[in-house]
This record gives C-alpha cells, structure tokens and sequence, in this order.
C-alpha cells in the first residue's frame, strides 16, 4: 500500500474565500455584502422616515426630556424618590425595581423548581404525584391570571391597616404590605459591618483549607464549630465593646396607614409569587431533563460507594446534570426578567408602569422611551447569558480538570 | 429563494418610505367610508358599549356627529378602545383620525405631541372618592393615606401637586386601566380613589355597592376635556372644533333633534346660514350645506348630548354646573356660525 501524498494546505486567497463566501465562493460574497448593504440601507430609512415623520407633525424628538420634572410619585423605590425628581431618575427607580423583583424571583424560582424536581424524582408516590400536579397546574395556566390571581388573593385574605394582623407589636400585616422595624445605623455599625466580613473571609478561607487536606491527605476535618463561632463570636465581640449597631424605628399606626419601619408592598409579594411559581414548574421539567440524562450508572456507582441518595445526588449527579441544565436555565431566567414587565396590571412600579407608561404618556415620546427600554431589558438579557456562560464554562473546566 | 427575498426587501423599503400621508385625513375618511375614533375602553357617560355593543356617551357623540356630518349617518364610525398610555401613539401614528377620548388639555400635550385639541366638550376637574366609613369629610383629611391611580394621566400628578402643597404624605399606586384601579380600590388596597369628578361618578356605578361610597367636595385641578386631531391638517382640525361649536350653536339657537326639520325652514338669519339656506359655510368646512342639520340629527344638540349621557337623563344625574351654556351661567361658549 503506497502512502498518499497529503494536500496542500489552501492558499491565502482560498482560504478567505471560502471564509467570507461559504460553499458559494466569490459570488456567494458578493451576495453577502449586497444583503448587508441592503439592511444598513432599511435601518436607514427607517430612521431617516420617522425623523421627517416626528418634524412634519411638530412632535418633539430627542432625549432632552430626561432632564424635566417627573412631577408624579412612585409607591416603591429603592433609592430616595420624589415627585420634584427627574425622568432620568424615575429611569434609575423603574430599573431597580425591575431587577429587584427579577433578581428574587429568580432566586426563589431556581429553589422551588430543583426541590419540585428532586419531588418528582423521589420515590415516595405522593410527594412525586404532587410535584408533578403542581407543574402541570401552574405550567399550563397564563402568567397574566397569576398575576391577578395572587394579587387578588392576597389583597383578600389581609384585613384592613387598622385591623392588622401584629406579632409582637413591631410586625403588622395588613393590605397595605408587610411592615417591619427599620434598622437604623448607630456609629457602631461600621465596625460591625467589618466584623462581619472579617468573619466571612475567615471562614471562607479555613473551608478552603479544609477542602485542601480532605482532597491531598483524605483527612476529614469538622470545621463547622469553627465557623459558628467567627461568625457569631467576632460580630457578638463588637457589638459588646462599640455598644448595639443599630436600632430599630417601629412602625406606628397613624392615620390611614403605619408611619416608621419598612415595608414590603402586597403589589411586590405578588409579582414575585406569580413569576417564581410560574417560573419554577418551568424550571423543574429542565432540572428533571438534566438529572434523568445522567446515566443511572453514576447512581448506582454512587450508592455503592455507601453515600446517601442526598449525597449522591449533591455530589455525582447534579454536577453532570447543570451541563444539561443550565442552558435552558439561563432561558428561563430570561424569561422570568422579561415576564416581570407585566407588573403595571397590579400597579407593581417596574421599568415598564413608571418610564415606559407614565413617562411615556407624559411626555408622548413614544419612541425614543421605547427605544430605551428594550435597549434596557436587551441588555439585563445579555448580561445574564454573559454571568450564565460565564458559569457553565468555569463548570466545564472543573468537570474536565 | 435570494430573488424573492430582495424583492420582498425592496417593497419593505418602498413601504416604509412613503409618508403616513397628514394632510389627506378627510379624504383618507371618505374613501375608507369610515371615520376612525379612538375612545375610553369603558367609561359609562363618556364612551362605553351597551351590552350590544353600541358605543354611546358625550365623547362617542362627538364622533358621531362629525360622521354624520361627513356621510350623513352617524353610525359610520369605527370605535378603537384606547388606554390612557396608548391614546396618543395611536393618534400620532394615524390608526385613529379622532381622539375623543375624556382626554385633558394642558400646554405639553397641545405643543409635544404633534396633536392639536379642537375643544372643550366637559369642563372637568379632579376629585376624590372614599369609603363612607372612613368618616372623611375633606380632601385635607387625608395625610398618610394610600390613592389608587390610573397611570398615564393627568391626575397622578395633580395628586402629587395637591399632597406636596399641603404637606401631606401619601402613598401611590398607579394601575394600567381603570378596571384594574377600581378593583384594587374595592379590594382595601387603598383608601382614596381619584380621577375626573365626572369619571368617580362613573366609576362608582360599577362598584358592587354605589351608596357606601362618596366624592369629597375638593375639585383640586382644573381638567377641560376634549378631542384631539394630528398636527399639520387644518381642514380637519376646522371640521372637528366647528362639529363641536355646531352642537353648543344649535343649544343656543333653540335646535334640537326633534324641532331640526321645522327650523331648518325658519326665516331667522342666523338660522338660514346655519342651515346652509344661505351661503355656503358647510362647503367652506368641505362639507356639504347641510352638515348643521345632519349633525342636530344624529346626535341632537350639545344639551341634549349632555342630559342623555351625562346629565339628568342619565344614569350618573351629574348637574350642567361649568358645562351649562355661557348664556346660562355656564362657560360652554361657541363662536358664531357666519
């Protein structure tokens, strides 16, 4: 058997050619500069029509808007707010509360889904049957009708501000939210916040350690008495020497509501129950995929090994699983941020009641408010795929190394 | 396949580019047989459908009396149920040729949305409506308390204006519809619900108990609505505002939709010209001579208007005050017809 000579490597021209025009070659570039020219030219007169458009009939364009007086009040935000305030920071107040509902919601989202998936899976009947009565339930019913749903039914089931529900006169709940003592920092919080941290990163860094030895030498070391005592020691020390690191602004029934404290609104524990419920029987079918696509093998191999099924799990099954997870998982993620626009029904004040609707239709500058705002949720999208990626790449690697 | 597509890009691109033609609306309405009016989604007086889906109310009637004046029958009108967040998109984007739609108007809305309003059809203002077991008498009484709002209008900061001037505090809840504001109101989330005096009266009809429920005497803004046509056709701004003006005319010329056929034969000089038995205004508008006697047809005069959707002959009994003629003791004023 003679050996063949192997083929030349393409030449320079070649190898463009093929890159920039595919199987088609040069013709098939061509064809290819011609389609984006053809969509730079659309874009352009798109912009360019609605320009003349917005002139002819005198309609004011432009982002100078920004700048003016809201004028109107918003019922949460996380930021100090009022009327007197501009659209920018109406903007910045929408925008928070966006990513605050989406950010819980996500997080109770991914619980509620993995523990109804882990349900499905069990081998108790009853738990399994209702996991799965629960997906199909909640899964198959508009999110809108949650919303109101939810919304409905908490307002209904609290009595009314004066008739609050109290617990220990300092916590009252009512149809007016939740209000709680608000911690206000005394001088001796500073040192209490970097006790805190200090603890933290001790413990973090004596759990590094320990991992260490378990992983070079096989020795187990128990370091969880350790860390309680940082944790609370250091913090507890502080407060002792530097006196009390806050205290706490009760809230008071004054008038039609409770003045002082904090307050959680009914319109936020609403969003958040429809889009973390709703979210999670989405959520639990992924986690059942990925869980059920690894072998029953590792399983096995795991429970030979004399590890509890919480073990083996935690430990064998659920690593290899996120591979499979996690894709969907980010679109899910996406899903729930986007979903969370639907809050103006139930008055929920999220980027899309307060800029996209309110300022909207005070300045009745559809397009560049528009414009901002899918700009905006573009990019929360974005960046949430970027942190997903990011984790499912340092997972490959850990899988692999 | 790659034909098709640059065929199908062209036509996008040549679609695209042709301009939303301004300047046409009337003869856009005439060859589509149909005038288009954007209204309330539901608002018993001003524009709501009965339970056969006949539009009626004060600001539906302003529609109808412009079709009528344009086809000489008032049920040609296409009626588009707007929210308050949507209203003027779709009037700057030409779905809608009319907007009448309980809509306020201020300066920035006269002057930054390429829209003109033609006039006032109800001197409103704005109010507050409480639970009768909150034993509230004034709008002063009202520190701390929680206001459910519809977003999008005039009132959210109205109410901001009202509480910051008196140094009260309040909480805001601002809701997508009217609907939505009113179940949440009912429900106990907030104590005070506040819109257009007119729109609580409505408002409050719906509620499942109408009695247990009061407006406070405060009228804390001043909220003249009226409808709205694009920017840039006057032809067809003159053809609105005078359909209106030829409504308040015909109340103060004693024309009603009953006595239209014998006045329409009076000797009186003002009369001839409204009527169009002399000279020719109707045609000056781009109608036809008898646009004032079609309009009084269809829809009667402004005061009948008033009475059957708003007023004692309905169901909200809400008094003329303001909207009462110039010559009554109102301030609802036309121009003459010369």
């Amino acid at each position: 058997m003679s050996i063949e000579a192997r083929p030349p490597p393409p030449q320079f021209a070649a190898r463009l050619q093929r890159a920039l025009g595919g199987r088609a070659g040069w013709s098939g570039f061509v064809v290819q500069i011609l389609f984006v020219a053809a969509l730079v030219w659309i874009f352009y007169e798109i912009v360019a029509n609605a320009r003349t458009n917005l002139e002819n009939q005198h309609i004011t364009a432009g982002f100078g808007f920004l700048k003016n007086t809201a004028g109107f009040d918003v019922s949460q935000s996380l930021v100090p707010y009022s009327g007197s305030d501009t659209y920018t920071r109406v903007f910045l107040v929408g925008l928070l509360n966006t990513l605050l509902v989406s950010l819980i919601g996500i997080f109770f989202a991914t619980l509620i889904g993995f523990l109804v998936a882990l349900g499905r899976l069990s081998p108790n009947w009853l738990l399994s049957r209702i996991s799965g009565g629960y997906v199909e339930l909640v899964r198959n019913l508009p999110l809108l009708f949650q919303i109101l749903f939810w919304y409905l039914a908490v307002l209904a089931a609290l009595p009314g501000p004066r008739q609050s529900i109290s617990l220990f006169s300092s916590f009252f709940l009512s149809n007016r939210g939740l209000i709680i003592p608000k911690p206000i920092g005394n001088p001796a919080f500073e040192p209490f916040v970097m006790a805190v941290a200090v603890a933290i990163a001790a413990a973090f860094l004596l759990w590094r350690y320990a991992r260490r030895q378990l992983f070079q030498s096989g020795k187990l070391i128990t370091i969880w008495p350790y860390v309680l005592g940082l944790l609370v020691g250091l913090p507890l020390v502080t407060a002792l020497v530097f006196g009390a690191p806050v205290r706490f602004e009760f809230p008071e029934l004054k008038g039609f509501n409770f003045a002082g404290g904090s307050r959680v609104i009914p319109e936020f524990v609403a969003l958040t129950l429809a889009l973390s419920t709703y979210t999670a029987a989405f959520i639990a079918e992924i986690v059942r995929a990925g869980i059920l696509s690894v072998h029953k093998g590792q399983m096995e191999a795991g429970a030979s090994l004399g590890l509890a099924r919480g073990s083996v799990l935690r430990l064998i099954v659920i690593p290899q699983a996120l591979r499979v997870i996690l894709p969907p998982l980010t679109n899910q993620y996406l899903n729930l941020t986007k979903n969370s626009s639907l809050a103006v029904a139930i008055g929920y004040p999220d980027l899309v009641s307060v800029f996209a609707g309110t300022t909207l239709s005070q300045t009745g500058q559809a397009i560049e408010i528009i414009g901002i705002t899918m700009g905006v949720y573009l990019l929360i999208s974005l960046v949430t795929s970027a942190v997903m990626s990011f984790y499912g790449w340092r997972l490959g690697r850990s899988l692999e190394g | 396949m790659k034909r098709v597509s640059l065929v199908f890009t062209l036509a996008l691109a040549a679609g695209l580019s042709t301009n939303a033609a301004t300047a046409q609306t009337l003869k856009t309405v005439k060859d589509r047989g149909l005038l288009s009016c954007g209204v309330s989604q539901g608002l018993p007086g001003f524009s709501s459908p009965d339970d056969k889906g006949n539009w009626t109310g004060i600001d539906v009637d302003v529609c109808r009396a412009v079709a009528a004046a344009i086809f000489d029958d008032p049920t040609k009108v296409k009626f588009v149920p707007l929210s308050a967040k949507d209203r003027f998109t779709a009037l700057q984007s030409g779905e809608i040729d009319v907007l009448s739609r309980n809509t306020t108007w201020t300066l920035s809305r006269d002057t930054s949305l390429g829209a003109n309003f033609t006039g006032v059809t109800y001197y409103d203002g704005q109010g507050f409506l409480v639970k009768k077991s909150l034993k509230v008498n004034s709008a002063l009484e009202l520190n701390s308390a929680s206001v459910c709002v519809q977003t999008g209008t005039t009132t959210e900061q109205n109410l901001a204006d009202y509480f910051k001037g008196n140094n009260m505090k309040y909480e805001v809840i601002a809701f997508g519809t009217a609907d939505e504001t009113v179940k949440a109101y009912e429900s106990g989330r907030c104590d005070v619900f506040t819109s257009d005096v007119s729109q609580l009266y409505a408002e409050r009809l719906k509620l499942s108990n109408p009695a247990d429920h009061a407006v406070l005497p405060e009228v804390i803004s001043k909220e003249p609505l009226g409808p709205m046509v694009r920017h840039g056709d006057d032809q067809w701004f003159d053809l609105v505002k005078w359909t209106l003006f030829a409504m308040v005319d015909a109340e103060e010329l004693g024309v009603t939709q009953k006595n239209v056929g014998e006045m329409a034969k009076s000797d009186k000089p003002e009369l001839k010209r409204a009527f169009g038995t002399d000279g020719n205004l109707g045609e000056q508008l781009g109608l036809t001579k008898d646009w004032f006697s079609r309009i009084v047809k269809a829809v009667g005069n402004y005061g009948e208007s008033f009475d059957r959707n708003v007023g004692s002959g309905s169901k909200l009994g809400i008094a003329r005050g303001l909207n009462q003629l110039w010559s009554k003791g109102g301030i609802q004023y036309a121009p003459p017809i010369r």
